[in-house]
């Protein structure tokens, strides 16, 4: 059993943060790594990166987004309760080395992911631009922790309710018109972002990493689930990645696969609901 | 002579099933065992052979006459006993083991009329058992102070550790996934195998003293190094031949088409079937295509049923000759209504516009000239091409070895298909220390050959350990 150790809300309670006694995952995860959880015998089970990681202490943090059954039932647990299953240190690490000047981009719950990646590069002595975006004010998350990970800092909303009016790709492209000497761009969010994201990078002449989540059941490169298709060839995501190329990813393909149970997930949701309602 | 003659005139005993079209809609086992009655009738027609061929088709050299006299005299608990001695998990190989091609293949019965129903048997003794409880349990060794570590718990690694663990040694199971049984939980159906048997025999070695710790991808939460400077003794790699295969045709990657790891995980490991009493779902397709003729493609074939297919095919390149599976498995498959497309050959795979898997097209073959593996080869007939509609498609055309681990391990020789190199006597790999053995050797093979390797690696650990290298 994995006790949550600290439990806290973001983005007015759509996202929520555990942070998780794993000692052993501790101890080995590196950024751009993630866990697979289960919380129940009859729970499915579910990817999310590490956002932190604190080796001393033995636990690992998780950021998610509360998006359907699973996440919430994640959601419902409590300080001192615990997940059944903790599976990780899983994907291949982010390589991080000192490029000069790199810009990280994040959207969403995407931001959680980009956080211990972002520190990374600026650990390892590059000047790191950070573009973080959410549709509106009470939506954004992390934005003290990106500011102190990253050397600066732009924020903006969908609805101009703070920050830059607009999307994250305007003020990527500002940033690439100002500085022609960008090394890497590092774009994680929804996949229209980082779809968008590429394609204007790609213009730039830009190497572009992007973190790919399909769906996955294993997280060991044994069920072909998690495929995506990355440069003509297919690759497994858990294991491959999640990191790729961006100018390579068949972001289309990925969207429409990530639709796969649509249906099921609708009712398996409703059903959760109603039985909470229920009480 | 005689004897033998009034003997093989008791028919083989007819093992009672879930009749096909009840069972076709379930998960639950579809042969309901022996009755104590029919086992002893059944074991009555063994002539006890002074030199049993029987013994010989098995990989791991049940002494199958020696049970089959204790079944015949009523000595359930002393049959058990009896297979223990060189096969721990009977409840799982009487009912996978490919026992036509192994011990009911050699019988001397066989020769005129039908084999003794040895598997049967081997099921009923350990049926009876497990619902009994009476056979004393093996005595442990004393302790020897040595730890070992197993890696992956599947049949290779069940058998290392109960073997080790009754030599005294400590023993620890490390799992990738959160339920140990490898296989045998994650790929091999309910209804052909009961999970709770499995975890029975799990609950065997943890009663033992055995150690399972589910959760560890060996690899990534730890390495075989570090398992070294825990104070581990001696490693053993049983991790299977997990690498899902894909055609390589266009359209693979539309959403419907899995491949049969994935589609049995989800269905079985996770329970999809009782889906959303359990939260993991699987696409239920109402025209269902399995590409593959082995155990997993019947497997997949006969879940897509059990799932509400209307229409599940199994479309395979060779003829019904060549089909890979069991016997019992390609019956059972055909009475559910399993339809059988042979010499058929996937060439792509359409979708509509969300991505969706719905129609397949094929080539037709025919049988050339033997292929290196002396089965004829299947030939493309020009212009055969023709479509068949579908909304879920299971690609189970065998596996490959799975890189996670091997890729994380210094000194370990890999064959040119990344299969682990171990020698066959002993299951030493190349590197000190490490064994290995099952289906990470040999590649997809069976249950009772990874058991076999197994035992031969836990004797060579257990030498090791003892002696030395
Ligand atoms: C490597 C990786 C890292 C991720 N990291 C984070 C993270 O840090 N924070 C976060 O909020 N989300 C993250 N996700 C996404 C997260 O896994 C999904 O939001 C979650 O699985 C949804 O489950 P649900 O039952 O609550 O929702 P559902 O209603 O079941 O699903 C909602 C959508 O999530 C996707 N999804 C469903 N099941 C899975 C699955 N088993 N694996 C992956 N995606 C699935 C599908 O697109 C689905 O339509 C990550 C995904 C991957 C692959
Ligand atoms: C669907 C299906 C049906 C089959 N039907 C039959 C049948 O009827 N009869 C028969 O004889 N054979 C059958 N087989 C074949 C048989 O199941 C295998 O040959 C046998 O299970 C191999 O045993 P193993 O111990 O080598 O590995 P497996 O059973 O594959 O177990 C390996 C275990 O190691 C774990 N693992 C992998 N990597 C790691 C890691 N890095 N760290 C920790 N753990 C890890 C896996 O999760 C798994 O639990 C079937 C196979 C399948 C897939
Ligand atoms: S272990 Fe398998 S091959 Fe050996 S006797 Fe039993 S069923 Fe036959
Ligand atoms: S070969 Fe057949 S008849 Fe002879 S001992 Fe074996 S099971 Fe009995
Ligand atoms: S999640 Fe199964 S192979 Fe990646
Ligand atoms: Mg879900």
């Amino acid at each position: 059993m994995f006790k949550i150790v600290k439990r806290q809300e973001m983005a007015q309670g759509t996202v929520v943060l555990n942070e998780i006694e794993a000692p052993l995952i501790a101890a080995k995860a590196k950024p751009g790594q993630f866990v697979i959880l289960k919380a129940n015998e009859t729970g499915e089970r579910i990817p999310l990166t590490m956002a932190d990681t604190d080796p001393e202490k033995g636990t690992i943090t998780i950021i998610f987004m509360i998006v359907g059954k699973s996440t919430a039932l994640f959601a419902t647990l409590k300080e001192g309760d615990a997940y059944m299953d903790v599976i990780g240190p899983l994907g291949a690490p982010t390589h991080i080395e000192k490029l000069g000047k790199v810009i990280c981009v994040g959207g969403g719950t995407g931001v959680a992911v980009l956080h211990p990646i972002t520190r990374a590069l600026k650990e390892a002595g590059n000047h790191v631009f950070c573009v973080i975006g959410a549709r509106n004010k009470d939506l954004l998350i992390l934005e003290e922790q990106m500011k102190a990970a990253s050397s600066d800092l732009r924020v903006c909303t969908d609805d101009g309710s703070y920050g830059h009016h607009g999307f994250v790709t305007d003020v990527l492209k500002s940033i690439l018109t100002e500085n022609n000497d960008i090394k890497l761009v590092v774009a994680i969010g929804p996949v229209p972002m980082m779809k968008a994201c590429s394609n204007l990078t790609k213009e730039f002449g830009v190497k572009t990493m992007v973190s790919l989540n399909p769906i996955m059941v294993d997280g060991t490169g044994m069920c072909g689930g998690c495929r995506v298709s990355v440069g003509g060839e297919t690759k497994f995501a858990c294991v491959d990645g999640p990191e790729f190329d961006g100018h390579q990813v068949d972001f289309d393909e990925l969207a429409l696969r990530l639709r796969a149970y649509t249906a099921d997930e609708k009712e398996s949701h409703a059903c959760f609901l109603n039985k909470a309602k229920q009480g | 002579m005689a004897d033998t003659e009034k003997k093989e005139k008791t028919p083989r005993q007819p093992m009672p099933e879930q009749p096909p079209k009840v069972r076709a809609k379930n998960f639950d086992e579809v042969p309901l065992g022996l009755s104590p009655e029919a086992a002893v009738a059944e074991a009555s027609r063994c002539i006890q052979c002074k030199s049993p061929a029987c013994v010989e088709g098995c990989p791991v050299r049940v002494d199958i006459p020696g049970f089959i006299r204790l079944v015949k005299d009523n000595d359930f608990t002393g049959a058990i006993s009896k297979i223990w001695e060189r096969n721990g998990l009977p409840a799982v190989c009487g009912r996978v083991c490919p026992q036509e091609a192994q011990c009911e293949g050699k019988c001397i019965l066989g020769k005129k009329g039908d084999p003794v129903a040895i598997g049967n048997l081997e099921r009923f003794a350990a049926d009876h058992e497990r619902a009994n409880r009476k056979a004393p349990v093996p005595e442990r060794a004393p302790a020897t102070g040595k730890k070992v570590a197993v890696v992956g718990s599947g049949p290779s690694g069940l058998t290392v550790a109960g073997d080790l663990l009754l030599k005294g040694h400590d023993v620890t199971i490390f799992e990738a996934f959160h339920r140990p049984g490898g296989v045998l939980v994650y790929g091999i159906p309910e209804f052909r195998l009961p999970k709770e048997i499995v975890f029975s025999e799990v609950d065997g070695l943890e009663t033992l003293g055995g150690k399972v710790e589910t959760n560890v991808v060996v690899g990534r939460s730890v390495t075989v190094d570090e398992l070294f400077e825990q104070g581990y003794d001696a490693v053993f790699l049983g991790v299977g031949a997990g690498l899902p295969m894909f055609l390589n045709v266009p359209g693979e990657n539309f959403a419907g088409v899995f491949s049969a790891n994935e589609y049995l995980t989800r269905t079985n490991l996770m329970k999809a079937y009782r889906f959303p009493e359990y939260d993991t779902p699987v696409i239920r397709g109402k025209n269902v295509v399995t590409v593959g003729g082995g155990n997993v493609a019947m497997d997949a074939a006969r879940t897509a049923l059990r799932l509400g297919a209307e229409n599940s095919y199994i479309v395979y390149r060779r003829s019904k000759t060549e089909l890979p599976a069991r016997a019992a498995e390609v019956h059972h498959a055909e009475e559910e209504g399993v339809q059988f497309k042979l010499l058929t050959n996937p060439t792509q795979f359409f979708g509509d516009d969300n991505g969706r898997v719905i129609g397949m097209e094929a080539l037709q073959m025919e049988l050339g000239e033997p292929d290196a593996s002396g089965r004829r080869r299947p030939v493309e007939i020009k212009g055969s091409e023709f479509r068949i509609d579908c909304d879920l498609v299971i690609i189970a055309i065998g596996a490959g070895a799975n890189p996670l681990l091997t890729q994380s391990t210094e000194g370990l020789e890999l064959n040119k298909w990344g299969y682990v190199v171990a020698d066959e006597k002993t299951g030493k790999t190349t590197r000190k220390g490490v064994w290995a053995g099952g289906d990470i050797v040999t590649g997809s093979a069976t249950v009772i050959l990874a058991m076999g390797a197994g035992r031969v690696a836990a004797d060579s650990i257990h030498d090791y350990l003892t002696i030395g290298w």
